[in-house]
């Protein structure tokens, strides 16, 4: 999967989480305000289960899941560090 | 209506449910009266594995599915709630940790909680504070190298033997969880008796004063300690809850199709009278809707999907409100002796009730539910769904 689709998988997933709103791929998602208790897990488990990763402890800090860009390049780095390990 | 099970599945459940008979069922009562959970059969369910159930193998658990953890919870749940309570508690601490924790933590603590060589509880709740998480009184402040604890938690279920307790805390206005030792100076612990149900859960309300605890107490990130690691261990508590309330609806079932096929009125035994014909009618079909959406849950878990989240609060909604209903049925149709101690039925409209409001009540699920139900049908075209 190229990083064009991580994206645009990402940014489907995340679209109903911000309906009417046209998600940019560098905007921060914290700042568009609260989601709901459910979301932090649901975008967790959707980034294991759809990209085939582990989410640990270390890779959860908010930059890490800020912004489809960001979301893209923890799926990219975890996998290089899956593939290098 | 037999659930759906694979082979093993089903034999899985066949060893849970005589265990269940053979051990907890008759005597559930007795502890339900003395509010006590007897040492022994704690030590039985940490033997048969029970209590690292799902726990990574590489740290001593047995690794199994989610969905087996499930039917051991429903026959556990139909034996005796509080019992199954100690199992929600217990795991839920265990997958916080697994899910969350440090390599040193889970090093340190897994193969502990895996074998029940230690005891687990969740320590959230406060004498000021129950749905609304996020605002916890409990402080941890820096000092030195660790924190120190400050403050109150309330209904702590197994709180009165648990040896370690997951509690949360402020820490400069960020939420945390911690991993606390009951032995750790400043930690005071006072029994809670006289509850409506799960009577024999030993619940407790503890105190924390000026307890120093190390730094590598501290699971998950600071400030994620109610988004991530509460929401990891109350959506695991919500699912063995689920699957307890479907062993309770199983308990009002069998019994009172046992007492209306015996008791006598108007000169014909119980069950050939309509309203209570439709009573069972509406346990046995609340029953089985339950479970599947319980056995629905559990694979969305196994296959890790993040509609399992969404999947496991109907769950717990729906099987907590039906056992509910189910068990106030169970005591009508018993008329006084359902009133009395005789008979379990009045047990369970007490536990029942208790499954209504822990790991979040009827109410908060109607709130998160409604909002995964915008999420998922707005604004998607018919033909994308």
């Amino acid at each position: 999967m190229t990083t064009e689709h991580s994206k645009a998988k990402i940014a489907g997933y995340l679209a109903r989480f911000f309906p009417g709103h046209d998600l940019r791929e560098d905007e921060d998602i914290f700042s568009l305000g609260f989601v709901n208790s459910m979301f932090a897990m649901q975008l967790v488990t959707f980034v294991e289960h759809d990209f085939g990763i582990t989410v640990e402890n270390e890779d959860l800090e908010l930059d890490n899941f800020r912004s489809i860009n960001a979301i893209a390049r923890l799926v990219e780095g975890k996998r290089a560090a899956t593939a290098a390990g | 209506m037999k659930p759906h099970l694979s082979p093993e599945q089903e034999e899985a459940r066949a060893s849970f449910r005589a265990f269940v008979d053979e051990e907890i069922a008759s005597r559930a009562d007795e502890w339900h009266r003395q509010e006590r959970t007897p040492p022994e059969i704690v030590r039985r369910l940490a033997e048969r594995g029970y209590l690292g159930w799902t726990l990574p193998t590489g740290f001593g658990g047995g690794g199994r599915h989610m969905l087996t953890l499930g039917l051991l919870a429903g026959e556990v749940g139909r034996g005796c709630s509080s019992l199954r309570s100690l199992i929600t508690v217990h795991s839920m601490v265990g997958h916080a940790i697994a899910r969350w924790g440090s390599r040193a933590q889970q090093a340190a603590w897994l193969p502990l909680l895996a074998s029940g060589a230690k005891i687990a509880a969740f320590a959230l709740s406060e004498p000021g504070v129950g749905s609304d998480a996020q605002s916890v009184e409990t402080r941890a402040r820096l000092d030195g190298d660790g924190y120190v604890l400050d403050g109150q938690k309330k209904w702590i279920t197994y709180g009165q033997v648990a040896d370690v307790f997951l509690v949360f805390a402020q820490c400069e206005g960020a939420p945390c969880a911690f991993l606390v030792e009951r032995n750790r100076p400043g930690v005071t612990i006072e029994p809670i008796t006289g509850l409506i149900g799960i009577k024999a859960s030993e619940t407790a309300a503890i105190r924390f004063t000026d307890c120093r605890i190390p730094a590598d107490a501290l699971v998950g990130r600071r400030g994620l300690g109610v988004s991530h690691v509460a929401a990891a261990a109350l959506d695991s508590g919500r699912y063995t809850v689920a699957w307890g309330c479907v062993g309770v609806l199983e308990a009002c079932l069998e019994a009172c199709v046992a007492y209306t096929s015996e008791r006598m009125q108007f000169g014909v035994p119980l069950k050939q009278h309509q309203l209570v014909r439709r009573m069972i009618t509406d346990m046995a079909t609340e029953l089985s809707a339950a479970r599947l959406l319980c056995l629905e849950a559990g694979r969305l878990r196994d296959a890790k999907d993040p509609a399992a989240i969404a999947a496991t609060s109907m769950a717990k909604y729906f099987a907590s409100t039906a056992a509910a209903r189910a068990a106030s049925n169970a005591v009508q149709i018993h008329g006084a002796n359902g009133c009395s101690s005789e008979y379990p039925v009045q047990r369970y409209l007490g536990d029942a009730k208790v499954t209504e409001i822990i790991e979040g009540s009827s109410q908060i699920q109607q709130i998160t539910i409604a909002e995964y139900a915008y999420q998922e049908y707005r604004g998607i075209p018919r033909n994308a769904r």
